[in-house]
């Protein structure tokens, strides 16, 4: 029933003109990240702090709110593939690209959040793992890279984690349909 | 015969004897061959081992009777819950997530309809805020009965696991009278719950909350004095605050290390803010702490519903918003715009706009998130759910490192590992 076609507009956050620009982030973490780090753009997604951060400052990034922000644990690590997205969010500054490699961060001392988000590109989905800093990063990252084939390098085991260790393609990827698993009737000739 | 056979038994003795015993006994040390650095041996302790919880497998590496490294190995209950939740709309999703963590689908549910609330930029109903928050606490009171009742028989105290499945079974019983489901509720929807609460609701709950206090003492009676569940649950399993925060490990695991931190008091969602009660923690780290903390929050859930029961404000138990809430089944006969909204709210669903948001509960086991990104159609365009046991179980090998393969046992049992989470 849903139309897949694309929509002429992009969306825009629609609190993002309310904060008077992207230029000043009012979130004191993501301040901080936006003026540290080359190409970092801080957005508030539905009351939350938000930051695009560049793919080469993703390990940095992590240090930095580990070491400096007193961010103690990671929480998630996930990838989204936005192949065919119909709508988008775009964010001034920040070139889209089909996966995007997100981190939520949690800060027991400070009780404050923050999410990093970083674009991967199709061509070269690799990313800088954070499990040396946070090694409970451990398992998301090889859940990522099982389910959607970014390759986090450093990352102590990459191996696949919820699929079978022989399987061929990343499920949760967009192209990687459900009903193209080819099913194989063995031994059944007649 | 008989003559035979004494004499044989008085040779017996008599060349026992003469051997001079003291020669045949075996003194400890090391085997003679002294390669001990490299015998060890690699077994598998599962996927269908009674004590995994399902189907976990653990890889142990062990010297004798010591568990020198331990790896879990998961994915033996994979069912692609997160590719079908893209498949599905956000009104079919509630009944794709519940059947992740099986123990407390509620928290699950919860968890889904806040992302997807946050994302359409809606405001719940306040009695739909009780109504969830008094099943989550239901929810946590049958699964920490739950845990109770299987902690119990993976370390042999099997009377426990009787007590223990017998009062979450009268949860469940009253949570099905809520619910119209013992488990799997899909009663969390997004807009607010699914229903009102049935007649009588109260007379329930109070007779229920006091069976469970009274079992709670109960089985503190039975285990947390008895010598031999102390023998098999103090120290062992151990775990310091630092590990907890470095492999993202929350719920009753960090707070037994002493860090009081949980959702309901640090981040309030729900109406937890006008409530009272504790977060239970202790300061040792080990499978007693866990044990107890688990013991102590049905106490705390007990006085959750009892404040529920008293304060439980009046009004709608969803939105009243036509596109997200189905209209009532009355309506549909005799007006052409209800039988619109629930043809389209039942065939294609609502629209969401493009978004992105992370909500975060604290279900039974720790922290659960859901990472929810939407394309603006009916359906999410990516839909993750942050299991809060797919990382407690990163904790099990600092825990199991250098104990007793019987310890494993118990070590499993105290993370309370909900394999449906894990995998997804």
């Amino acid at each position: 029933m849903s139309d897949d076609a694309p929509r002429e507009e992009t969306h825009k956050d629609p609190e993002a003109p309310d904060d008077g620009g992207a230029e000043a982030p009012d979130d004191a973490v993501a301040a901080e990240l936006v003026a540290r780090f080359d190409g970092a753009v801080f957005v508030r997604s539905h009351g939350q702090p938000v930051v695009y951060a560049d793919r080469s400052t993703w390990h940095d990034v992590a240090a930095f709110l580990r070491d400096d922000q007193e961010f103690t644990m990671c929480i998630d690590v996930t990838v989204v593939d936005h192949l065919g997205t119909p709508e988008r969010i775009t964010v001034d500054g920040v070139a889209p690209e089909r996966f995007e490699v997100v981190a939520n961060y949690l800060s027991h001392p400070r009780n404050r959040r923050i999410r990093v988000i970083a674009e991967v590109p199709q061509s070269d989905p690799e990313i800088a793992s954070v499990a040396d800093l946070y090694p409970g990063a451990n398992f998301p990252e090889r859940e990522a890279y099982d389910l959607f084939g970014v390759t986090f390098t450093g990352h102590p085991d990459l191996a696949r984690i919820l699929m079978p260790d022989e399987w061929v393609g990343h499920p949760l990827r967009k192209d990687d349909a459900p009903a193209r698993v080819p099913v194989t009737f063995k031994g059944n000739r007649s | 015969m008989s003559l035979e056979e004494t004499r044989l038994e008085r040779q017996t003795d008599e060349g026992a004897q003469e051997l001079r015993p003291s020669e045949l006994v075996l003194t400890g040390g090391q085997w003679p061959d002294g390669e001990r650095d490299g015998d060890t041996m690699i077994i598998n302790m599962g996927p269908q081992h009674p004590s995994t919880h399902g189907v976990l497998r653990i890889m142990m590496e062990l010297d004798s009777e010591t568990v020198v490294r331990a790896k879990p190995v998961i994915g033996y209950l994979h069912t692609g819950m997160e590719k079908t939740g893209e498949e599905l709309s956000y009104v079919q999703g509630c009944t794709n997530v519940t059947r992740m963590d099986y123990a407390s689908p509620l928290s699950n549910e919860l968890v889904y309809a806040t992302a997807v609330e946050q994302l359409l930029d809606l405001d719940v109903p306040e009695r739909a805020q009780w109504i969830r928050m008094l099943l989550c606490e239901l929810n946590r009171m049958s699964s920490h009965l739950l845990f109770q009742a299987t902690n119990g028989m993976d370390l042999g105290a099997v009377s426990m696991m009787i007590y223990g499945w017998r009062d979450r079974e009268e949860t469940l019983r009253v949570l099905e009278k809520i619910t119209g489901l013992r488990m799997n509720h899909n009663f969390i929807r997004v807009g607010g719950v699914a229903a009102d609460l049935p007649d009588g609701w109260r007379e329930d709950l109070l007779e229920l909350c006091e069976l469970v206090e009274r079992g709670v003492q109960d089985y503190e009676t039975l285990l947390s004095s008895n010598p031999i569940w102390l023998e098999r649950t103090v120290g062992v399993g151990h775990i310091t605050t630092e590990e907890c925060l470095a492999q993202s490990i929350t719920g009753p695991i960090l707070r037994s290390t002493g860090f009081p931190w949980d959702l309901r008091k640090a981040q309030p969602y729900l109406a937890y803010d006008q409530v009272d009660f504790d977060v239970i923690y202790t300061e040792n780290g080990d499978v007693f702490d866990r044990y107890r903390i688990r013991l102590y929050e049905i106490l705390e859930s007990i006085r959750i519903v009892r404040q529920c029961v008293e304060k439980m404000p009046g009004g709608d138990y969803r939105v009243q918003d036509l596109k997200v809430t189905p209209p009532p089944r009355a309506r549909i006969d005799e007006s052409m715009e209800a039988l619109i909204h629930h043809f389209k709210l039942f065939t294609e669903g609502f629209r969401v706009p493009a978004g992105e948001t992370y909500a975060a509960v604290e279900s039974p086991r720790g922290e659960i998130g859901c990472y929810m990104v939407s394309n603006g159609t009916a359906k999410p365009a990516r839909m993750h759910i942050r299991g809060p046991s797919f990382y407690n179980l990163q904790a099990m090998g600092p825990m199991i490192d250098g104990c007793m393969v019987a310890d494993a046992v118990a070590i499993v049992s105290s993370i309370d590992p909900i394999m449906g989470e894990v995998d997804r």
